[in-house]
C-alpha cells in the first residue's frame, strides 16, 4: 500500500495554484487534508501524475460572519476552503453559533479528532462523498460554491455542483476557495447513523425548518448516502402542520418514500429507506426543539 | 512461597513499548536491504498459464522476481494421519492454479517498499477463470467444482464422532425436541501489526535467519526448513515484539517462506511487511461456520440427547501445521460443553471455498459451541416455559462431580460452573439490571439481558493433541532456568508472548521459587536458537505449560541453592528458606545469605562446594498437562434503538475462574480484550465476498473492528478453583472473553426482542438484519 | 523518473535534512530515513490511527501526510514524550492502568491522547468527561485491551494535569 509515483509542487497562492493546474492539466490533483486523496492513492485507486499542495496558502482558513450576505432573513457566513473541520466544530464566535450552530454541531460527525484537525472544509466539498455532512448542509442551507480558475472567480450553487459519486461541477483547472452560505439558518439539524463511530454515513438526514406558535411553516429536507449525490426530497407537505411527533414521522415516512437508495454490505435499500423515516423523523424534532424549546411538539415518546 | 503470584506486579513490557523502543519486525534495519512485494491472483480461480515477469525484472530498483518455477515449486503440507483427511498442498508460490483472491503466484524484490509495488504491478499472467465456490452450500453441491482432485463435494475433512445407537430412540420418546441451525460468519484476527518477516544468511553461523512476527516460532522454523528442503538446524527463526497475533501468526505464512527462500538464494537480507489490504484478504481468517441441531429435553429441562451436524467453511488450504480439522474437530469433540449431555453425535466437516484459507482464530469453534449450546438452553426453556437460568442449572455439571468424565470422552477437572452463575446472577440482582433494563424499555428502547455459561479447555498437552492425530503434534514445552553469577536469573521458554505479559507474570512463577524479586527474573523467549523446541503461544497454554515449565526448572535451580547455602552455612538444605533475595535458615535469625553470594561462589569458588553442586546454577525442564478447563459466565445487556435498529451493548460482566490468578492485572486485561472481540463477532465484523469470491472487506472501513466507542466497560469478578492438573493451580485463560460474549450478545438480542416472534440464531447481527427481521414480523 | 525533495524538519527538538521522494509518507521518512521507528504503521488508510504523530501541534496520521509536506514543520514522535529515561504522567498512566498489551497501536494513542490534553489546556477546558475521552479514544484501534485501560489512563492524566497549578509542565 504505497503510492505510485507522482511530481509534487507547492502552491504559496491560489493565483500559484490555479497556474500550476492549468500548466499540469488534468492529471493533476488539488492535496488539502489528504484524508480523502491520500488513501486513494495508497490503495494506488487514485495515481494522480502530479499533486498541488495547497496546505501552506495563507488566507483561506476562516468562518466569517457576513452581514452584507445576499439573504433576506439577515447575515452569512463565509467559509475559507483551507478551515479545517475542527476550527469549524470549536468555532465560538456568536454569529456563528446563533445563525449557523448546524455547523459546529454537525462538525462532530465527521470522522475523529486527528481526521477533523487535518481534514479541510473546501476538501470535503471537492471530494463530494454523497454522505458528507458539508455536502449535505451546503445543498440544504443553499451555499454557493465558491471556484477559482484561470477565469477568474465563479459561483456555483451547491445543488447543482455535486454531479454523481465523487463528481462535481468544477473544470479541472478550477480550485475551491471558499463556500458561502447566503442567510442564518438557526433551525437546520443534521443526524446521521452509522454502525461504528466517526465512520461515513449509511444515511445521514440534513433539515432546516421554519416553526413558529409550534406551527411548521415550512422545511427542507436533504439526505445523505441514498444516492449518488445529497438528495432533497420534497417537504412541502409539512408546511401548515403542527409541530409534533406525528408529524416528522409522517414526514420520515414520505422522504422514505421518495428516495430509490443503494443497497451494500453496510446496508440494504431497504434499511437505508427505514433509516431515512427515523433520521429525518429525529431531525425534524431536533429542529423543532432548537427553535422553540418545550413548544406543544415535544410529546411524550 | 506464594509471594509474587497473585500480586498486580506491573508489567516488564510496558516500559520500551510507551517509550517507542519496542522492536517489531518493520523496526528493523540492515545495510543493503531489499524489500518484497506480491504479484496475487485477481481470480477466485483460475489457471496459471504463463507469468511474464520481464517488465518486472527490468524495473526500477528491482533485484530478482521469483515465481513457483524458479523456486522450484516449494510448498507447505499440513498433515492429519486419518483416512477421512484429504491433504491440501499449499504452494508457496501458485503454480498452475489460484484457489483465492490474493493468492501468491510471484515475489518481487527490490531496493525499497514502494519500488517492489510499482515492479509487481507490471507482472503479467494469463488466467484462464474457472467457476468458483465461495460458500459451504455452493462448495458441496454436485456439480461444483473441485478445488482440490481428491476432495469429494470439497469435504477435506469429514469425521462421525461419539455415534450412539440410542439416539433415534431417545428423540423419539423425547418429550421436547429443539431443531435449529446456526450460523457465524467469517472473521478477521485483525491483529493491529500485520504479519511481517526479514530474513537474512549468515555466513558464520551458517544459518538463515528469519526475524518473523509469529506466535509459534518453532514451527516456522519446521515450516521452513520442510518447505525448503533443509535441515531445521541451518535456520533459526527470531520473534522480535510481535503486534498481536490471536491465532493468525500461530500458523506459517507461505509469504514468510517465500522470503526466506529469496534472502537464501540472493545472500542479502530482504523484508516484507503485510500492508492491510493483504492482511484483510489473503492471510487467513476463522469462524465460518454452520451448525444443524437437535436437542432432546426431558419434561423437566433436562437434555437427553444432541445430535449436530456441523459444517467448517475452511477456504482454500489446510493451513499449516494445524490443518483445516482444527474447527470441526474442535467443534464436534467439545460442543457438550459445561453441560451433562448422557447421548450424543457429532458429524463435523471441513469444506473447501475458493477464499482465503482459516486458521485458528481466537476461541476456535468454541464461541460458536457455547453459542449453539446457549441459545439451546433458552429455546428449551421457552419450549418448557421454565425459567432458562433454571434449566442451564439443571444441566450445569455440578460441584462434587468434579472431575467428570464427559460423553465426549473428555475429563473436566476442578470448576465451578454452577457457582459462577450463581455469583452472576447475585451480581446482576444487586447492580439492579433488570430494573434498568426495563426503565430502558419504558422510555422507549428495546433492551435485554443475555448469559452465557462455558468452560474453556486450555493447555493441551501432548497426550490430548495426539488423540487429532496431527503429523506435528504439539503440547509440550520446556524451559531453562539460570542464575548468573550476580544471581540475576534467565529463564527461556518456547512459548512466544506477544502482549499477554509473560515477561511479568513467568517470572512472578519463578520468582516465587527461587526467593528472588521478579526484577531479577528475565525471559528469553521467541528465538529457536535460545530455546528448547517448544510449541508458541496458542491455545491459552503458555502460562499453564510454559509457566509451569519454567516452575520445575526453577524448583530444581532452588534446591541446589538450598543445598548451596546448606553447605556454606553447615545447616540441612531442608532447613534453608529462599525469600526476599536471601537464603535463610529456619529458625536462626543469624544464618543468612544473600542469594547472589551463593551463586558467586557457585560459579567463581566452585572448590568449595560438593562436586554435584559445581558448576553453575542452571536447569532445564518440561511440562505437558493434559489440559485444564477454566470456566466463566458472562452477562451482556444490550440496547437496539427501534428507529435506526442500532445494537448497542450497554453493560458486560463477567465472572471468569483461571484457578490461580498469576497476575490480576494481565488476567483482567485479557478478559476484557477477549470480551471485545467476541462482541465485536456477535454486532460488527464479517468478510464478505461477492458472488465471484471478491474480497468486499478489503479496508478498515469495511471491516468494522469495534473502537472504544462501540464499548462499555466490563465488569470482573474472579472465582478461583486451582487446577490439579496444573503445575501452578493456574489455568489458561486467553481466549475466554472471546468465547464467551457472543452467545451472551446474542442472547440479549433476543432478550430485546422478546415482545416480538424474531429471535437470531446468527453472529453477527447486523442492524440491517434487525430492521429486515422486525419488518418480516409486522407483516 | 524519481521526484527528489530535500527538506529540512524538526523532530522532536532536532532539525534533520534530507532528501525524499514526493510519494514517500511521513510515515515511512520518519521511521525508515530518520530511525522514528516509535511510529508505527497499522493500515495506511487512515483508519487505524497508530502511527499518529503530533505536526505543527495538531494530531495527524503519518500515512496520509507525504514527508515532503513536513519540510519546514516541528513533529513530535512518541520518542518525544519522555524526559530522558523519566516516562511522562501520560506513558505513567498508560502503564498503572493496563492500557496496552502488544504495546503495537500504543504510540499513536499517546499522540492521541497528548495532542488532545495540550488543546484541552489551551481551551482551557475545565473538565473531560469519560464520554469526551471515550470518543477520542475512539479515533484509534486498538485489538488487545477493549479500551478501558486506554480511556482511563487518559482521563486520570487529564486529572492530573488539571489539578496542577498553571504554568508548570
Amino acid at each position: 500500500m504505497k503510492p505510485a509515483p507522482f511530481a509534487y509542487h507547492r502552491a504559496h497562492s491560489v493565483g500559484e495554484a490555479v497556474a500550476l493546474l492549468a500548466e499540469l492539466g488534468d492529471e493533476a490533483k488539488i492535496l488539502a487534508g489528504g484524508l480523502s486523496l491520500v488513501p486513494m492513492m495508497n490503495f494506488r485507486l487514485a495515481r494522480p501524475a502530479a499533486l498541488i499542495d495547497v496546505t501552506r496558502i495563507e488566507g483561506l482558513s476562516y468562518l466569517r460572519p457576513d452581514p452584507a450576505g445576499p439573504g433576506s432573513q439577515g447575515g452569512g457566513l463565509r467559509i475559507g476552503a483551507l478551515t479545517t473541520h475542527r476550527a469549524v466544530e470549536t468555532s465560538r464566535d456568536p454569529a456563528v453559533l446563533s445563525g449557523f450552530g448546524v455547523l459546529p454541531r454537525s462538525a462532530r460527525w465527521i470522522g475523529h479528532y486527528p481526521i477533523r484537525s487535518r481534514g479541510t472544509f473546501g476538501g470535503s466539498i471537492a471530494h463530494a462523498d454523497p454522505a458528507s455532512e458539508w455536502c449535505l448542509l451546503a445543498v440544504l442551507l443553499g451555499a454557493q460554491v465558491i471556484l477559482t480558475g484561470p477565469r477568474g472567480r465563479r459561483a456555483v450553487p451547491a445543488a447543482g455542483f455535486f454531479l454523481g459519486y465523487y463528481t462535481t461541477a468544477a473544470s479541472p483547472d478550477e480550485m475551491i476557495t471558499e463556500l458561502s452560505f447566503p442567510q442564518v439558518a438557526p433551525g437546520a439539524v443534521l443526524t446521521e447513523f452509522a454502525q461504528r463511530q466517526g465512520d461515513f454515513a449509511i444515511v445521514a438526514a440534513a433539515v432546516s425548518a421554519d416553526i413558529s406558535g409550534g406551527v411548521c411553516r415550512s422545511a427542507r429536507v436533504v439526505l445523505g448516502g441514498v444516492g449518488p449525490r445529497p438528495v432533497q426530497v420534497n417537504a412541502d407537505a409539512l408546511a401548515g402542520q403542527p409541530a409534533s411527533a406525528s408529524t416528522w414521522q409522517a414526514m420520515g415516512e414520505h422522504a422514505a418514500s421518495q428516495i430509490d437508495p443503494p443497497e451494500d454490505t453496510h446496508g440494504s435499500a431497504e434499511y437505508r429507506r427505514r433509516l431515512t423515516a427515523t433520521l429525518v423523523s429525529r431531525a425534524l424534532a431536533e429542529a423543532s426543539e432548537v427553535i422553540e424549546p418545550g413548544e406543544p411538539g415535544e410529546d411524550a415518546r | 512461597m506464594s509471594h509474587w503470584v497473585g500480586a498486580a506486579v506491573p508489567r516488564k513490557e510496558d516500559r520500551r513499548l510507551l517509550l517507542g523502543r519496542g522492536r517489531f519486525v518493520a523496526d528493523l534495519a540492515r545495510p543493503g536491504l531489499l524489500h518484497a512485494a506480491f504479484v496475487r491472483s485477481p481470480h477466485a480461480h483460475a489457471e496459471v498459464r504463463n507469468i511474464d515477469a520481464g517488465a518486472a525484472r527490468k524495473a526500477p530498483g528491482v533485484t530478482a522476481v521469483f515465481t513457483a518455477a524458479d523456486l522450484g515449486y516449494p510448498h507447505l503440507l499440513a498433515l492429519l494421519e486419518r483416512d477421512e483427511f484429504v491433504p491440501t498442498r499449499m504452494p508457496i508460490l501458485a503454480g498452475d492454479t489460484v484457489r483465492f483472491v490474493g493468492e501468491p503466484v510471484a515475489i518481487v524484490i527490490a531496493d525499497d517498499a514502494y519500488q517492489a509495488e510499482d515492479a509487481a504491478e507490471t507482472v503479467q499472467a494469463d488466467w484462464v477463470p474457472q467457476r468458483s465456490v465461495t460458500s459451504i452450500e455452493a462448495a458441496k453441491a454436485d456439480t461444483a467444482p473441485r478445488l482440490h482432485e481428491k476432495a469429494q463435494g470439497n469435504r477435506l475433512v469429514d469425521l462421525l464422532m461419539f455415534d450412539d445407537d440410542r439416539l433415534a430412540e431417545i428423540f423419539a420418546d423425547a418429550p421436547v425436541t429443539v431443531d435449529a441451525t446456526f450460523e457465524s460468519a467469517r472473521v478477521a484476527a485483525l491483529p493491529l501489526e500485520g504479519r511481517a518477516c526479514l530474513a537474512e544468511w549468515d555466513d558464520r553461523d551458517d544459518q538463515l535467519v528469519v526475524h518473523v512476527s509469529t506466535q509459534v516460532p518453532h514451527q516456522v522454523r519446521s515450516g521452513v526448513a520442510q518447505a525448503l528442503g533443509v535441515p531445521e538446524r541451518t535456520v533459526r527463526i527470531i520473534a522480535p515484539d510481535v503486534g498481536g497475533g490471536f491465532g493468525l501468526k500461530c500458523v506459517v505464512g507461505r509469504e514468510e517462506v517465500a522470503v526466506a527462500a529469496a534472502a537464501l538464494r540472493l545472500r542479502q537480507p530482504v523484508c516484507w511487511a503485510e500492508d492491510r489490504q493483504e492482511n484483510l484478504t489473503a492471510s487467513f481468517h476463522g469462524h465460518e461456520q454452520r451448525y444443524q441441531v437437535r436437542a432432546a429435553f426431558s419434561a423437566d429441562g433436562r437434555i437427553l440427547a444432541l445430535d449436530a451436524e456441523v459444517d467448517c467453511d475452511t477456504g482454500a488450504y489446510s493451513a499449516f501445521p494445524f490443518t483445516c480439522a482444527v474447527e470441526p474437530l474442535m467443534a464436534a469433540t467439545e460442543l457438550p460443553g459445561v453441560y451433562k449431555v448422557p447421548a450424543y453425535r457429532a458429524r463435523g466437516r471441513a469444506i473447501a471455498t475458493n477464499k482465503a484459507p482459516a486458521a485458528p482464530y481466537r476461541g476456535v469453534s468454541r464461541p460458536q459451541i457455547v453459542l449453539v449450546m446457549e441459545r439451546l438452553m433458552e429455546k428449551a426453556a421457552a419450549a418448557l416455559k421454565l425459567e432458562p437460568l433454571e434449566v442451564r442449572r439443571r444441566n450445569l455439571i455440578g460441584p462434587g462431580e468434579f472431575p467428570y468424565r464427559g460423553v465426549n470422552n473428555i475429563t473436566y477437572d476442578e470448576g465451578s460452573y454452577r457457582e459462577s452463575l450463581d455469583l452472576a446472577e447475585r451480581q446482576v440482582a444487586q447492580k439492579a439490571w433488570t430494573a434498568e433494563r426495563d426503565r430502558l424499555r419504558r422510555a422507549g428502547q428495546r433492551a435485554g439481558i443475555g448469559y452465557a455459561c462455558f468452560s474453556e479447555r486450555t493447555a493441551y498437552g501432548t497426550p490430548t493433541m495426539s488423540q487429532r492425530r496431527m503429523r506435528m503434534t504439539p503440547g509440550y514445552d520446556t524451559a531453562m532456568v539460570r542464575m548468573d553469577p550476580t544471581g540475576e536469573v534467565i529463564v527461556t521458554t518456547g512459548t512466544c508472548g506477544h502482549g499477554q505479559g509473560h515477561e511479568t507474570t513467568f517470572a512472578q512463577i519463578v520468582a516465587d521459587r527461587l526467593g528472588v524479586h521478579p526484577d531479577r527474573v528475565r525471559l528469553r523467549q521467541g528465538d529457536t536458537d535460545l530455546a528448547s523446541y517448544g510449541w508458541g503461544t496458542w491455545g491459552s497454554r503458555s502460562v499453564v505449560i510454559g509457566g509451569g515449565a519454567a516452575g520445575r526448572a526453577a524448583d530444581i535451580v532452588a534446591t541446589r541453592l538450598r543445598r548451596v547455602a546448606a553447605s556454606l552455612l553447615e545447616a540441612s538444605p531442608a532447613d534453608v528458606e529462599l525469600t526476599d533475595g536471601t537464603a535463610r535458615i529456619r529458625g536462626d535469625d543469624t544464618a543468612a545469605i544473600p542469594i547472589p553470594e551463593l551463586a558467586r561462589v557457585a560459579h567463581f569458588q566452585a572448590d568449595r562446594l560438593a562436586e554435584d553442586l559445581r558448576y553453575g546454577l542452571e536447569a532445564r525442564a518440561s511440562f505437558d498437562p493434559p489440559g485444564t478447563f477454566s470456566n466463566a459466565c458472562h452477562v451482556a445487556m444490550v440496547t437496539i434503538d427501534p428507529g435506526t435498529c442500532a445494537v448497542r451493548l450497554h453493560r458486560y460482566l463477567v465472572v471468569e475462574d483461571c484457578g490461580v490468578v498469576i497476575n490480576p492485572v494481565v488476567v483482567d486485561g485479557q478478559v476484557r480484550g477477549g470480551v471485545t472481540q467476541g462482541v465485536a463477532a456477535a454486532l460488527l465484523e464479517r468478510v464478505c465476498f461477492d458472488p465471484d469470491g471478491q474480497p468486499l472487506s478489503a479496508t478498515l472501513m469495511d471491516y468494522l473492528a469495534p473502537t472504544a466507542a462501540e464499548m462499555c466497560d466490563v465488569d470482573i469478578v474472579h472465582l478461583q478453583t486451582p487446577s490439579s492438573f496444573s503445575e501452578t493451580g493456574a489455568k489458561g485463560m486467553g481466549e475466554g472473553g472471546t468465547i464467551g460474549a457472543p452467545a451472551a450478545v446474542l442472547n440479549a438480542i433476543n432478550d430485546a426482542l422478546s415482545d416480538t416472534s424474531v429471535r437470531f440464531d446468527h453472529i453477527p447481527v447486523l442492524p440491517q438484519h434487525v430492521s429486515a427481521a422486525l419488518d418480516g414480523a409486522a407483516r | 523518473m524519481k521526484d527528489t525533495h530535500a527538506i529540512c524538519l524538526t523532530v522532536n527538538g532536532r532539525e534533520h535534512e534530507l532528501a525524499v521522494e514526493a510519494r514517500r509518507t511521513l510515515a515511512d521518512v520518519l521511521r525508515h530515513d530518520l530511525g522514528y521507528t516509535g511510529t508505527h504503521l497499522g493500515c495506511e488508510h487512515g483508519v487505524c490511527g497508530a502511527c499518529t504523530i503530533i505536526l505543527d501541534n495538531a494530531p495527524v496520521r503519518a500515512c496520509l501526510v507525504f514527508g515532503v509536506q513536513a519540510d519546514g514543520a516541528e513533529v513530535r514522535t512518541v520518542e518525544g514524550l519522555a524526559d530522558g529515561e523519566q516516562l511522562s504522567d501520560l506513558q505513567q498512566a498508560f502503564s498503572d492502568h493496563h492500557a496496552l498489551q502488544c504495546g503495537f497501536c500504543t504510540p499513536g494513542f499517546l499522540m492521541l491522547a497528548e495532542a488532545y490534553l495540550a488543546e484541552a489546556t489551551d481551551r482551557e477546558e475545565d473538565q473531560l468527561t469519560e464520554e469526551q475521552v471515550r470518543e477520542l479514544v475512539a479515533s484509534n484501534l486498538c485489538r488487545c485491551t477493549g479500551y478501558q485501560g486506554i480511556v482511563e489512563a487518559v482521563l486520570a492524566t487529564a486529572r492530573t494535569r488539571r489539578s496542577r497549578p498553571k504554568g508548570a509542565t
